[in-house]
């Protein structure tokens, strides 16, 4: 049955396209879209209106995604991890195999997909581990995950353990066509670190992880990746020596993407110190840096070295949160945060435009994960967010979907949020407060 | 800066770092502690200002100077006194801090001593416990009660802080002794020179105010005091220093060192000492080192901490 969304603006950078449109979908695909385009082409009563503020964009993809299933259920599974990711705007989510067991086999990967289909809202894209267990000492099956429908592979949570194993895995897939995620940070330099290396770790005495840690690592993998032109993709780049690496190699030609977390350009060290000093909903790994190092993700966002946002949402329970801060596991939830904190300090600040932050959020993930998505031309699949630029969001811990709440952002007030979240051409998230009309499908 | 008038009271519920007290209220609990130092000089060294209170002093990391000196103090006020000395190791697996110390207040102490080892379990406990929370050292942060009686032992020698060249030496980087230090002597006036070897001094430490140098030379020259850091022998497995024979060579406080400071420079030490490697014999029991003065004032100033943290106001005390 078609249908039509009608009245507000399209955002479809991949196909040069950004004013007020009208978008016809029938089943899970794009059919048309048009400037006003005849409401006879929907079926009787299919049509949606909307206010021309909304912000029509091929959906969202959030290629770095802890959804902790199996093993660690009691922090989130994947029904309440896809949940949470339409709750934020995310049509589809790329999960990280630091499970338990680790997703280096097939029969984990189909796992993870059985429960995604069960769940039925948000895409799920398997990441297969590396190296086998994430130990570090061998390839994983890399053509059995492939198959089984892994679209990366990483040992996030660990950078790839030595230059030689990187080398491999990155040859190696060049025969499936996959990225290779780093998490990058050198072990030996990390220690026992828990904070940023520099002043407010140094006030607070916490021991510290410096920025060269993560820079070394990406600087390794970029060489690599020139040597054998293999895709490299830096997970949650942090510091301005990264970024400097990424540009390097990009300017060089080598097969280097980099993503940035929404706290990486937001927050700084400081939040550590106050206004609660040791709150433990501000470790996470890499950790909050200084405002030089923010400063250049936001550069590096505006110049378009950055080529991706992702959350590296990572659910922990409250009980295992609430320690001594060297004692807490490392990470935030992020899928129910991203857009409200895109929208207004990225877009809203003025630092890019709308159409970037499509790219960097779903044109972008698509191509480098080689997954549907990322456009909106008649054919495509009807995976669709639909943004409003003026909403009044106000972060509220117990509001979210997730099943963990550790979020650095509660009680901030944020301008932008999201509308409606349509996954295969199925409304699966409508914010009434942003103007989606209750009677929507 | 000793122009600042003493605070009559704290204003924090808590101790749990130099941070958060204002140089008036440090002066307070100087000033206090000087009539707490007069009850210890009694023939009976006790007073009832604590009576029926109890204190509970929970050290999850071996401490026997801090302990016995927080205990003494208690002691001395009358407060019944409950002391805990968890290993770390066998705490029961599963339990985390803040289920402990709920199981502790529910015995209502009015006041809890802690010791750990995680920066900022002091600040976790002062969130969701009744009792006043009383930070004895908290990982790498902070030892607030060490800085006070360090303030004390020096403005009893001296007469006065603001002015006065402080060097401190030693591992700057693990040492909640030296952050305390440096916070309460920037706070009121003295000029703090920090000095260790280059791997051992954290990034940013300029920000707190204070001189950085390597060259212990520097740092001892024409100072009024000099409190040497303990070296943990462990560091060396973190490749910080090739050999404590080195460490002694670069670092170590000698008679010919102190003879570039000041001819009444004191030399102290928060204890314990590792003779030979941080300090050499002769220094710390020369007639310039005032170590076992500060272990003395240590229970002073823990008194008046407890006495201004039970809500006392000075006067009392001297009456």
């Amino acid at each position: 049955m078609k249908w039509l969304l009608k009245g507000a603006r399209v955002v479809d950078p991949a196909n040069g396209v950004d004013g007020q449109f009208d978008v016809l979908i029938d089943g899970d695909r794009i059919v048309q879209v048009g400037r006003d385009l005849p409401e006879a082409l929907a079926a009787d009563g299919s049509v949606v209106r909307l206010a021309p503020r909304l912000v029509i964009c091929p959906g969202f993809i959030d290629m770095h995604v802890h959804l902790r299933e199996p093993g660690q259920e009691h922090k989130e599974t994947v029904a309440t991890g896809v949940l949470s990711a339409v709750t934020g705007g995310f049509t589809a989510v790329a999960c990280m195999p630091n499970t338990r067991p680790v997703n280096d086999s097939a029969g984990v990967t189909q796992l993870i997909l059985q429960k995604a289909r069960e769940a039925n809202l948000a895409r799920v894209y398997p990441i297969g581990a590396v190296s086998r267990g994430q130990k570090g000492e061998e390839l994983a099956d890399i053509a059995e995950l492939h198959t089984a429908g892994c679209v990366a592979v990483t040992d996030d949570g660990l950078p790839i353990s030595t230059a030689l194993l990187a080398r491999r895995a990155l040859e190696y897939t060049r025969m499936f066509g996959m990225p290779v995620i780093e998490h990058c940070e050198d072990q030996s330099l990390k220690g026992e670190g828990c904070a940023h290396e520099g002043p407010v770790a140094a006030s607070l005495g916490l021991k510290g992880i410096p920025g060269a840690a993560e820079a070394i690592t990406a600087g390794r993998d970029i060489l690599l990746a020139e040597m054998t032109g293999g895709h490299v993709h830096i997970a949650h780049m942090s510091a301005w020596t990264t970024l400097e690496a990424v540009r390097q190699g990009k300017s060089r030609g080598v097969r280097v993407t980099a993503e940035v977390c929404p706290h990486h350009f937001t927050l700084t060290d400081d939040l550590l110190a106050a206004p609660v000093p040791y709150d433990t909903d501000t470790k996470m790994n890499p950790p909050l840096r200084e405002a030089r190092d923010r400063d250049a993700m936001l550069a590096g966002i505006a110049d378009g070295s950055v080529d991706v946002i992702a959350t590296d949402h990572a659910p922990h329970h409250a009980d295992e949160k609430n320690v001594e801060f060297d004692k807490a596991p490392f990470g935030i939830v992020g899928l129910e945060t991203a857009v409200p904190i895109c929208l207004d300090r990225l877009v809203g600040a003025g630092v890019i435009g709308l159409p970037r932050l499509v790219e960097m959020m779903s044109v972008n993930p698509a191509r480098i994960l080689n997954v549907q998505g990322g456009s909106l031309v008649p054919g495509a699949v009807a995976d669709i967010t639909i943004l409003d630029p003026d909403l009044r969001v106000t972060i509220d811990r117990a509001a979210l979907k997730s099943k963990s709440k550790n979020t650095p952002y509660h009680g901030w007030t944020f301008t932008g949020g999201v509308a409606a979240t349509i996954v295969g051409g199925r409304v699966v998230f409508g914010n009434q407060a942003a103007g989606w009309p209750a009677e929507a499908r | 800066m000793e122009t600042v008038v003493p605070a009559t009271a704290l204003s924090q519920r808590h101790l749990l770092g130099i941070a958060e007290l204002t140089p008036a209220e440090i002066l307070l609990i100087l000033d206090t502690a000087v009539a707490m130092k007069e009850v210890g000089q009694r023939a009976i060294k006790k007073v009832p200002t604590l009576r029926g209170q109890t204190v509970a002093n929970l050290f999850f990391e071996p401490s026997t100077r801090t302990r016995t000196s927080f205990e003494v103090a208690e002691k001395r006020l009358s407060a019944d006194t409950l002391s805990i000395a968890v290993s770390t190791s066998s705490v029961v697996k599963g339990e985390t801090l803040i289920d402990t110390v709920h199981n502790i207040e529910a015995m209502s102490p009015s006041m809890i001593v802690l010791r750990h080892a995680s920066s900022g379990a002091a600040h976790l406990l002062s969130r969701v416990c009744r009792a006043r929370i009383i930070n004895a050292g908290d990982g790498m942060h902070e030892h607030p009660t060490q800085a006070l009686l360090d303030a004390f032992t020096i403005r009893e020698k001296k007469g006065r802080l603001a002015g006065l060249k402080v060097a401190i030496i030693g591992d700057l980087l693990h040492s909640r002794v030296l952050r305390s230090n440096v916070l309460l002597l920037t706070r009121l006036g003295a000029e703090v020179w920090v000095c260790g070897p280059a791997t051992l001094i954290p990034a940013g430490l300029e920000h707190l105010g204070v001189h950085v140098t390597t060259r212990v030379e520097e740092a001892v020259a024409d100072a009024d005091a000099v409190m040497m850091l303990r070296i943990q022998l462990e560091r060396m497995q973190g490749h910080f220093f090739p050999s404590l024979r080195e460490y002694f060579l670069l670092f170590g406080l000698t008679e010919e060192r102190l003879a570039l400071a000041r001819p009444d420079c004191l030399v102290m030490h928060p204890g314990p000492i590792n003779r030979g490697v941080e300090i050499a014999s002769d220094v710390a029991d020369g007639p310039q080192s005032v170590i076992l003065e500060q272990v003395a004032n240590g229970i002073a100033v823990r008194m008046a901490v407890l006495f201004l943290l039970a809500g006392g106001v000075e006067h009392e005390m001297v009456a």
